[in-house]
């Protein structure tokens, strides 16, 4: 059976059919999670819930009243996530033991669908990052490091060189969730979205990542960072599987009063044969400066196929694209001053011993909770909202942000679907590269091709396409029209038939623990 | 321009948070540079953007019901200093101290 096949045809089906019980799944789950523990996808794993959750599910496939597709399918959550009775660090040490009373929205319904909560999966601080590597556990290493596909195109070392210093990122800053979907620790994961934090480690793992459009699916419970821009993100293994998860998540919730109020309804994707009613748009301005050729050829690609399957096939101009990632950065960094205000050590998280006066048990506690990355955050947030820099910073990037959503709105209306795009510059880079460059640096240019979304809060979904000359993933991005997440992800699952993506091959699991991988795999794949 | 210790000193008051060192500034820097190319738009008679949703949704207000609470136990386990319900803090009113007197990078500016 094909990867894209997913969990309705395959482990929910087995699920149903007895062949495997959500006891076996969960504890197989736990045990790959244990023999992947060098990529350091999870801060916390829930053991001991995780299998209670399963033994329940189990009960309820035993009396033939399973929930759902999601039940006694394990998942795992960003730590960003607030999760009842589990640690949620944020990967910060400013909340490093805070335990939530509460499960966000998001999580509440994937439990009331029977899913079960493996962990929390690892982060930048605070989500503040495009590479994972700058939370306060340590960098996420991507799965594809160990991959056959990776290993055999690497140029040989010499035998006193470390071979571990090679491994590259996952891209952020939903990369411990991209990575756990990827090593096949879970099934789905919940990521964040607000500049591309699920879309840019999908691409780089090799898994499907979804923005869905602001407003469909609740951030009650998400920490936030950006109130305009923040979207629960979705991972899995293929079109089919986000779908799905997209049908337990969205719709109104009384808790986020920036979700729509509209009825959602869950859906099934179509098996899409005919195209030729299709027109995808082609933004000039996505072929941004840093571009690999690698990456441009197969977005040429991608291109003609949709050509020739009877497309059409359109080159569209988004003016203000290249303003985006500057607007993004002042927009961002005045929300985040403003969200990260709450964090004062007086009812949660971390507390400094300063005693003196509040403020100064304040400023100590924020000394030392925060990481370098948060704290220029913070400043350069504070100094665009100065009363002498409100209006030439801060309002005017709420105009730009206009005219960047207003150029989507205009290609929509010329008759254009979806638009195709790269998702990344180029494939993942080795960790030891990755950490040459600051964080806002490297943010500024890894976000370039993902927030422009954010800005007009458009869906947007990366499909992994192809292998690139050092054997990574790269993948190519979809951005739909507002709400209309179906015809959206109908094409991205034709592309996903198209290209075959394939299946990572995990030497370094395998050799591990070759007998629960196995399985693993043919629980997937059977 | 070079970015005045006296703004600086303010927004390390505003912020509640500190540079640390040089880099801190620098990082600072960077960022007010990158922004100024905000001004190469022409933004005469755009309105700014508070939220994508601004026609689909007016922000509503809720019925005044009572629907749920009573955590004050959960609520309080979080938090390190607590007396009975309340959560302890230290005396307000005192300002942080002056540049001079705080232990702060900007000083050595």
């Amino acid at each position: 059976a094909a990867l894209t096949d997913g969990l309705r045809s395959q482990v929910s089906a087995a699920l149903k059919e007895g062949r495997v019980t959500p006891t076996e799944l969960c504890q197989r789950c736990l045990a790959l999670i244990k023999s992947t523990k060098f990529l350091n996808a999870y801060i916390t794993v829930a053991e001991e819930t995780a299998l209670k959750q399963a033994e329940e599910s189990e009960e309820r496939y035993k009396r033939g009243q399973p929930l759902g597709i999601l039940d006694g399918i394990p998942i795992a959550v960003k730590d960003n996530f607030n999760t009842a009775g589990i640690e949620t660090t944020c990967a910060s040490n400013m909340l490093k033991g805070y335990i939530s009373p509460y499960n966000a929205t998001v999580v509440q319904k994937l439990l009331d669908h029977g899913a079960v909560l493996l962990g929390k999966t690892n982060l930048d601080e605070f989500a503040m990052g495009s590479g994972s590597t700058d939370g306060v556990f340590g960098p996420v290493r991507n799965p594809w490091s160990y991959s056959k596909q990776y290993k055999e195109k690497s140029v040989p070392k010499s035998l006193s060189e470390d071979e571990e210093s090679d491994w590259v990122i996952t891209g952020g800053s939903s990369g411990g969730s991209a990575a756990a979907v990827s090593s096949f620790t879970c099934f789905a994961a919940l990521g964040s979205d607000t500049g591309g934090s699920t879309r840019n480690p999908a691409a780089h793992c090799g898994v499907v990542g979804l923005k869905p459009t602001y407003g469909l699916i609740s951030r009650h419970g998400l920490i936030p960072l950006v109130n305009s821009m923040d979207v629960p993100g979705i991972l899995t293994r293929c079109v089919d599987d986000a779908a799905v998860l997209l049908g337990s998540l969205a719709g109104h919730d009384p808790k986020d009063s920036t979700t729509i109020q509209d009825d959602f309804t869950p859906f099934e994707l179509p098996n899409l044969t005919d195209v030729s009613k299709l027109s995808i748009g082609i933004p000039k301005e996505y072929d941004a400066p840093g571009l690999s050729s690698e990456i441009l050829a197969l977005w040429s690609k991608a291109a003609d196929l949709f050509k020739n399957a009877g497309a059409k096939v359109v080159e569209v101009s988004l003016p203000h694209t290249r303003y985006s990632i500057v607007c993004y950065h002042v927009l961002c960094t005045a929300e985040v001053a403003s969200n990260m205000a709450r964090f004062d050590g007086l009812e949660y998280g971390h507390r400094s011993d300063v005693k003196d006066s509040t403020e100064s048990m304040y400023a100590a506690t924020r000394r030392e909770g925060f990481n370098d990355v948060v704290r220029g955050r913070i400043l350069s947030g504070n100094y665009f909202l100065l009363k002498q820099n409100y209006e030439k910073y801060f309002v005017k990037a709420q105009k730009v942000r206009r005219l960047i959503a207003n150029d989507f709105v205009k290609v929509f209306r010329s008759g254009v679907d979806v638009l195709l795009t790269p998702t990344t510059l180029s494939d993942a880079a080795p960790y030891t590269e990755f950490i040459q460059e600051d964080n806002r640096t490297r943010s500024a240019q890894d976000d370039i091709l993902t927030q422009a979304a954010n800005m007009a809060g458009l869906p947007a979904i990366n499909v992994p396409t192809a292998l690139s000359e050092r054997g990574l993933p790269v993948g190519l991005q979809f951005i739909g029209r507002s709400f209309q997440e179906k015809q959206l992800l109908t094409v991205a699952k034709w592309f996903e038939k198209q290209v075959k993506f394939p299946v990572i091959q995990l030497e370094e699991v395998k050799r591990h623990d070759s007998g629960v991988f196995q399985h693993q795999k043919s629980a997937s794949f059977s | 321009q070079k970015l005045s210790v006296d703004v600086l000193d303010h927004l390390e008051h505003l912020a509640l948070v500190d540079f640390r060192d040089s880099e801190g500034v620098e990082r600072l820097q960077k960022a007010i540079q990158f922004a100024e190319q905000l001004q190469e738009v022409n933004t005469d008679g755009v309105e700014p953007m508070d939220s994508v949703l601004e026609d689909r949704w007016c922000l509503y207000l809720r019925e005044d019901d009572v629907t749920e609470g009573n955590c004050t136990k959960e609520l309080l386990e979080n938090a390190r200093e607590k007396v009975e319900e309340y959560f302890v803090a230290p005396p307000g009113n005192i300002p942080l101290p002056k540049l001079e007197e705080r232990e702060t990078f900007l000083q050595s500016s």
